[in-house]
């Protein structure tokens, strides 16, 4: 074999000097080839600044830092879409722990908390996207599997009953846990949030999630420039890149300034209480302490700072 | 050492390489057809990737619903694969079989190829790839010991890194017509040995770690994939064995080819045993939690694409489990090809299709989105597979010449006895390396 290759590399071999010509023809075929596939990538690196690459993880950012990225996103937003957003980073408040109740009794089905999620949020437009999924139960059974959520008929139907199913803020997220980079973590006061600038996009907490609660972005959300919520939160409802996770935070640009959810507000039966845990004067003490209440999939352990309950 | 020395070192190793690369791009008109078609399935692939990263995860099938797909169930295969690459390795070493010794580095570079080709799958699956370094130590942050990617990424790196360094060192140090010392490369193949099984089990973990999904959330998949790998590897083998007897003039005895198929026949009857347990676990106690294994194997509620697939995979375990006791089969190269590829193709539907996708059907609040990979999606994983063998392809090309060379070590005249086999072939075959 070393022979044969040794004769073939003798200069006088007039074969081999066309073996190398049509090596390095093949070779510059091979490179023009390689530079036109990879061509989208330079299209789409053009988008993008190296600030933007380097960027550090949301907490170890310096609130100079902060002030300068969230600066960066407003301008980029204004020049895409000519909108004047006003982006900001709140704070968990201390003594706080946000929980959530809904009554099943009163809830009926007409979807407005998933559209107000939807509008609040500056989701993606064609898809539809909402944080808030609401199923139209079989009465006389609590099995998911039993629910629908495309019903398509007019609210409440006698037989049914509803449960919206949006982000259950769990105290032992297993989404938190699986991010191999730390993208998400639960705050203070107990909502869990995702840097969008930092997540990899690898989609193991949608797959470790029991509630169907995360989102991807499988493309730049679009949002037309009249509809874009300009009042946004950092780790909330900002604009949104493409190929990362999303999912409900209580509207903590709302919450964490005392406000409502906009899911909340939009409710017209009251079938939504949002509060304080930790403060025992809360309406949503009152709730858990009076009411009989249950969270979606106790078996599996995630211990949600969600609840529902039943009047009846 | 002094500086002499050094400077030989290097000149040494340049012309290693050198060599290294001469042969890996000399062959016959089939290797340039060969390697031409490669190249090209790869370039289709790496397009369809760019255009993927450029306009988002939306030109796949996979959806919110069914988040993971063709990707994660090649990568998981490709895992799998890499693992049973070891299979050479165990017999050779832990039995001290002299005859496989020779051979064993046909598994190291297979397994070096399904660790690339795994790791590219998880890259093309990810929506902002550019971002990897988030995971690099001190200027990302790793979610180490919490998060079983974590461990993942640590445990295949290093088989990767390990199997680099074994079939480098060995393959220099036959290039130099030098001994191979024992102390730089056998503690790193024991060591291989285990880090082998715990790739795979580290990538059962993934999935059976999370109790939202029952049909991963089980204690049998580990062991499983273990099994199925062992399948998929030893399998593959054979073959490659065969084309390399075939086609590269390697003498190949015929011990090393008996110990994988008695590996194969007994690891393709235990997870007919596996696949069968978690059949009726599903079946005979039903119940929502059984929703997805009823999906996958009889269809819900009028949704039923993966059923084809899973019994398609079902039949091929039963037909090559059955050809691979029959004695006849197992010594006939042909049939033997046969029923290795019904094995191979029988675990890749099985560890991926067959158990990605229907982890995710019906979604965790019980809605049926069904899943169909999308053109771009077979795309890029044709383009991978093409890289893959692209590079084990350069790989053996480099490693077989240099093993052909007069062996130092004299107790392995034992291996050479066997080399009576290459004579058996047609000259032009023997040597149909020009």
């Amino acid at each position: 074999m070393i022979e044969t290759s040794e004769q073939t590399n003798a200069p006088e071999a007039g074969g081999m000097d066309r073996r190398t010509a049509l090596k390095v023809l093949g070779a510059t075929l091979g490179a023009a080839a390689f530079s036109q596939a990879i061509a989208p990538l330079t299209e789409w690196a053009e988008n993008m600044s190296l600030d933007e690459y380097l960027q550090k993880h949301y907490r170890e950012l310096s609130p100079v830092d902060l002030a300068m990225v969230m600066a960066r996103m407003e301008k980029q937003t204004k020049e895409q879409t000519g909108v004047d957003v006003h982006i900001q980073d709140y704070r968990p408040q201390p003594g706080v722990k946000f929980g959530y109740a809904l009554n099943l009794s009163v809830c009926v089905g007409c979807r407005r908390c998933a559209k107000a999620c939807h509008i609040e949020n500056n989701h993606d437009r064609p898809s539809g996207n909402s944080y808030i999924r609401v199923l139209e139960m079989e009465k006389g059974s609590l099995d998911l599997a039993k629910g629908r959520v495309n019903y398509d008929h007019p609210v409440p139907h006698p037989d049914k009953f509803y449960m919206p199913v949006q982000c259950q803020q769990c105290d032992k997220p297993p989404c938190v846990s699986v991010c191999p980079v730390e993208a998400t973590w639960k705050e203070s006061d107990g909502i869990v949030v995702v840097d969008y600038n930092w997540c990899i996009g690898c989609r193991y907490c949608e797959a470790a999630c029991p509630y169907h609660a995360r989102r991807f972005n499988w493309t730049k959300p679009q949002v037309p420039a009249a509809e874009i919520n300009p009042d946004q939160g950092y780790l909330s409802n900002r604009l949104r890149p493409q190929g990362v996770m999303e999912k409900c935070t209580f509207c903590l640009h709302r919450s964490r300034q005392g406000k409502l959810p906009a899911c909340l507000e939009a409710c017209p039966t009251g079938a939504r209480v949002f509060g304080n845990l930790l403060d025992p004067e809360s309406e949503i003490r009152w709730v858990l302490k009076n009411k009989r209440v249950f969270v979606l999939k106790e078996d599996v352990g995630t211990q949600p700072s969600f609840f529902y309950f039943f009047d009846e | 050492m002094n500086k002499a020395e050094i400077n030989d070192q290097v000149t040494s190793y340049r012309r290693f390489l050198w060599k290294a690369v001469r042969d890996a791009t000399d062959g016959s008109a089939w290797f340039y057809a060969w390697m031409i078609l490669l190249t090209a399935l790869a370039l289709v692939g790496l397009h369809a990737w760019a255009v993927q990263v450029r306009d988002g995860l939306a030109v796949t099938g996979i959806s919110d619903h069914v988040s993971w797909g063709l990707y994660i169930a090649n990568f998981t295969f490709m895992v799998g694969l890499a693992a049973g690459g070891v299979m050479m390795v165990i017999p050779a070493y832990l039995y001290h079989d002299r005859e496989m010794h020779d051979l064993t580095i046909v598994g190291e570079l297979l397994a070096i190829a399904a660790i690339v080709m795994s790791i590219c799958f998880v890259v093309v699956d990810m929506g902002r790839p550019e971002r990897f370094w988030h995971m690099f130590p001190l200027v990302g942050r790793f979610n180490w010991p919490v998060s079983m990617l974590t461990w993942d990424v640590l445990v295949l790196n290093g088989y990767l890194a390990l199997n680099l360094h074994i079939s480098g060192y060995l393959l220099y140090k036959r290039f130099l017509g030098e001994r191979p010392s024992p102390k730089w490369y056998v503690p790193f193949v024991y060591l291989s040995i285990f880090w082998a099984i715990s790739i795979h089990t580290v990538t059962a973990f993934l999935y059976s770690g999370l109790g939202g999904r029952p049909l991963w959330n089980t204690a049998l998949l580990a062991p499983r994939f273990l099994v199925t790998a062992f399948i998929a590897g030893p399998a593959f083998i054979i073959v490659l064995l065969f084309i390399l007897r075939r086609f590269g003039g390697v003498p190949v005895a015929l011990r090393p080819v008996q110990i994988l198929v008695n590996i194969v026949r007994v690891t393709l009857l235990i997870n007919l045993l596996m696949v069968a347990s978690e059949l009726f676990t599903e079946l005979y106690s039903g119940g929502s939690h059984t929703a997805s294994g009823h999906y996958l194997f009889f269809g819900l509620h009028g949704a039923n694409a993966l059923v084809p697939w899973i019994w398609s995979a079902v039949a091929m375990g039963v037909i090559s489990a059955v050809m691979f006791l029959r004695p006849d089969v197992v010594t006939k190269p042909i049939w033997l090809t046969v029923a290795c590829a019904l094995a191979f193709a029988g675990i890749w539907i099985e560890k991926g299709m067959g158990l990605i996708v229907p982890a995710f059907i019906p979604s965790t609040l019980h809605e049926i989105v069904e899943y169909f990979p999308s053109l771009m999606e077979w795309q890029i994983t044709a383009g991978i597979w093409a890289w893959g063998m692209l590079i084990l392809t350069v790989m053996l090309k480099i490693a077989l010449p240099i093993l052909r060379q007069p062996h130092p070590e004299p107790n392995h005249a034992v291996s050479r006895e066997n080399a009576s086999v290459e004579a058996d072939l047609p000259p032009s075959l023997a040597h149909s390396q020009r």
